[in-house]
């Protein structure tokens, strides 16, 4: 049924139709809507069985969730930002023992300087923990890669992230048609854990493993991370014939088929994407864009087939791997060895600074013009960062950049002249 | 949940306001202004609920601040027959409704707003009282009002929240929504004395501008 719902809200109780039975959570913005209404529906006896654990911190969230999944309760949570980079060290100890814990990442920024707004740099940060990582672009697909990420860690017996935009997608009011739990229970059987703490069998989970097969265990974690790239596409075509709603698999294709420039992002951005592309193709450039769901594993085939066709490829990305560049784009360049396309990084919507369509359309027409740096920060304002290059110039105690450069806007918050 | 479409098409399309001069999407777009506390981001939420029971595609989201009571707060609402796919704020109103005049000269309210746009202010003074008559002269004067929100919340539901009535005044003033579809949304997000309350401000803010709008035409 259609309902016009906030995207907290939808997750939320999606989250319930797939049967949590612990869901250990700490509150942080622009998370907090989404455990908040999971505790309400906990306490309200509406969710059950299930527990909602009150933690103290995102590490104990983490590490109660590792406990709870490893006596084979079906485990949720949620966090975002330094929340994520708190868990950081629970995080590997989740993958690294296989226990399939769904948690939503609200993506936000991380500070210094703090700033609770969007960007990709938490989940980021973590791509290489272990952790299966699902970004998506609206609150249907959050919807419905919520009920698939359940299923896919339950399957592989590995944790999943599902990432969305923090305050973009956590909190906009859209439509969103919800699943029966008659769909949800038909695509999610009860979970079967492959290993589980039990008295009556007791097994060790986490051994200590040495060089004589520390190389070996990781290597099948890699090889078992690799299966979702089978696993997703057979599990997006079981979720749409169930939900009747086309699931994307890997990775989105809009109008790449004979585009020789190609745009490729992650998360709501693609939205706006998708407008300036057809605003572009109206006055007849042959531009597309593609939009990678699964970033770990990365589908290395599927990204070249789908781009490597393309003049250019402009990677349009919300994090910054400082003292290199892009991160997807590092990613996509690796896919793309060997082919003939120019790839481009645009660092762009950082700390929430917002994509415009008509930002999009400028960057667009100059990678078709080509235009382009290899490296550009979308919207940057170049005189500012000059301004505060003089100022540490022109003076050894110069004071912090980030104060400097608001009082340098003015902006009022920046404390006493 | 949601019901079929209301006369309000007919009537947008019978006095060809709403959608005349809306570009190639026929994106409805509306930015409200106000402090953090008077429902700012409820108003946009409730305004999305109706569209929403008018069989529409709607887009509510809040520009987040670091929220506190008091502060500027500005949230977004997009309205339109096909799925929005856009996420940038809005830049470019059709619609600005002004919470809490008091903003007029700290944030830049007016920025963007369409030349044929629709303006509603919250405050018991005119447009030229409150300092607007040479800016207004660039805008179509019929499509700017101020309204008594805050005055018809307090008589109505207890509390000086304007956000339902300034709802219901939107509703006479574009027709985007229906002022039915403004108090079943109000209905399906509160209840009771606060629904009957806010549904009440609501629909008096609406006849407020209706007659507003009539010595206007007559004038």
């Amino acid at each position: 049924m259609l309902e016009q719902l906030e995207g907290s809200r939808a997750v939320a109780r999606t989250v319930a139709l797939c049967r949590p039975e612990v869901i250990p959570a700490y509150p942080i913005s622009p998370q907090t809507h989404i455990v908040e209404v999971l505790s309400a529906m906990v306490k309200g006896g509406e969710l059950r069985p299930c527990e909602f654990v009150n933690v103290e911190s995102e590490y104990a969230a983490m590490s109660a969730a590792i406990g709870a999944s490893a006596t084979g309760a079906r485990t949720y949570t949620a966090t975002a930002s330094q929340g994520l980079l708190y868990m950081a060290e629970a995080l590997y100890n989740a993958s690294g023992l296989g226990l399939p814990i769904v948690m939503t990442i609200a993506n936000r920024a991380i500070g210094a300087p703090i700033n609770i707004w969007n960007d990709h740099s938490d989940s980021m940060s973590q791509r290489d923990s272990g952790w299966l990582q699902l970004y998506v672009e609206s609150n249907q697909e959050a919807v419905d890669t919520h009920v698939l990420a359940f299923r896919l860690a339950e399957e592989l017996s590995l944790p999943v992230m599902v990432c969305m935009d923090g305050f973009i997608l956590t909190h906009a009011y859209e439509q969103i048609d919800l699943p029966s739990q008659e769909q949800v229970d038909a695509f999610l059987p009860p979970y079967e854990p492959r290993q589980v703490l039990d008295p009556a069998e007791p097994v060790t989970i986490g051994a200590m493993v040495g060089p004589e097969a520390f190389t070996e265990v990781k290597y099948l974690a890699h090889l078992k991370q690799m299966q979702a790239l089978e696993e997703i596409p057979g599990l997006s075509r079981e979720l749409t014939d169930v939900l009747g709603r086309e699931q994307d698999g890997l990775l989105r294709c809009y109008r790449c088929e004979d585009a020789d420039t190609v745009a490729v992002a992650l998360g709501s951005v693609l939205g706006t994407i998708e407008d300036a592309v057809d605003e572009l193709r109206d006055r007849g450039v042959k531009i597309g864009a593609v939009g990678i769901k699964a970033f770990r594993p990365f589908p290395l085939e599927e990204v070249r087939a789908a781009l490597g066709h393309a003049a250019r490829v402009v990677v349009i990305e919300k994090a910054l791997a400082l003292g290199v560049g892009g991160i997807v784009s590092q990613n996509v360049r690796i896919a793309l060895a060997g082919s003939a396309a120019h790839v481009y990084t645009v660092i762009a919507g950082l700390g929430g600074r917002p994509i415009t369509t008509a930002s999009l359309r400028r960057l667009f027409e100059d990678a078709v013009a080509e235009r382009l740096q290899a490296m550009t920060f979308l919207d940057l304002n170049a005189e500012l960062v000059a301004r505060e290059l003089e100022r540490t110039r022109a003076k050894r105690r110069s004071g912090p950049h980030a104060e400097n450069m608001l009082r340098d806007i003015g902006v009022v918050a920046a404390g006493p002249v | 949940m949601r019901q079929a479409r209301t006369d309000a098409g007919l009537e947008r399309e019978s006095n060809g306001a709403a959608l005349s001069g809306k570009g190639r999407t026929g994106m409805f777009q509306v930015r409200i202004h106000g402090r953090g506390g008077q429902g700012v981001v409820t108003a946009a939420e409730l305004l999305s609920l109706a569209a929403f029971e008018e069989g529409r595609h709607a887009q509510a989201f809040p520009s987040f601040g670091s929220e506190r009571t008091g502060a500027p707060v500005v949230a977004f609402c997009r309205i339109d027959d096909r799925a929005i796919r856009t996420r940038e704020p809005v830049s470019e109103p059709d619609a600005l409704i002004v919470q809490d005049p008091t903003l007029l000269h700290q944030v830049d309210v007016f920025g963007g707003l369409r030349a044929d746009g629709y303006v509603l202010i919250n405050s018991i003074r005119s447009l030229d009282e409150l300092g607007l008559g040479e800016w207004v002269s660039g805008f179509r004067h019929e499509r700017l009002l101020a309204v008594p929100a805050s005055g018809l919340a307090r008589e109505h539901v207890g509390q000086a929240r304007p956000n339902a009535a300034l709802l219901g005044g939107l509703a006479a003033l574009t027709g985007i929504v229906s002022l039915e579809s403004v108090v079943g949304a109000i209905r399906a997000r509160f209840s009771g004395r606060l629904a009957d309350g806010n549904a009440a401000a609501a629909e008096a803010c609406f006849a407020f501008v209706r007659e507003e709008l009539q010595a206007l035409s007559h004038a």
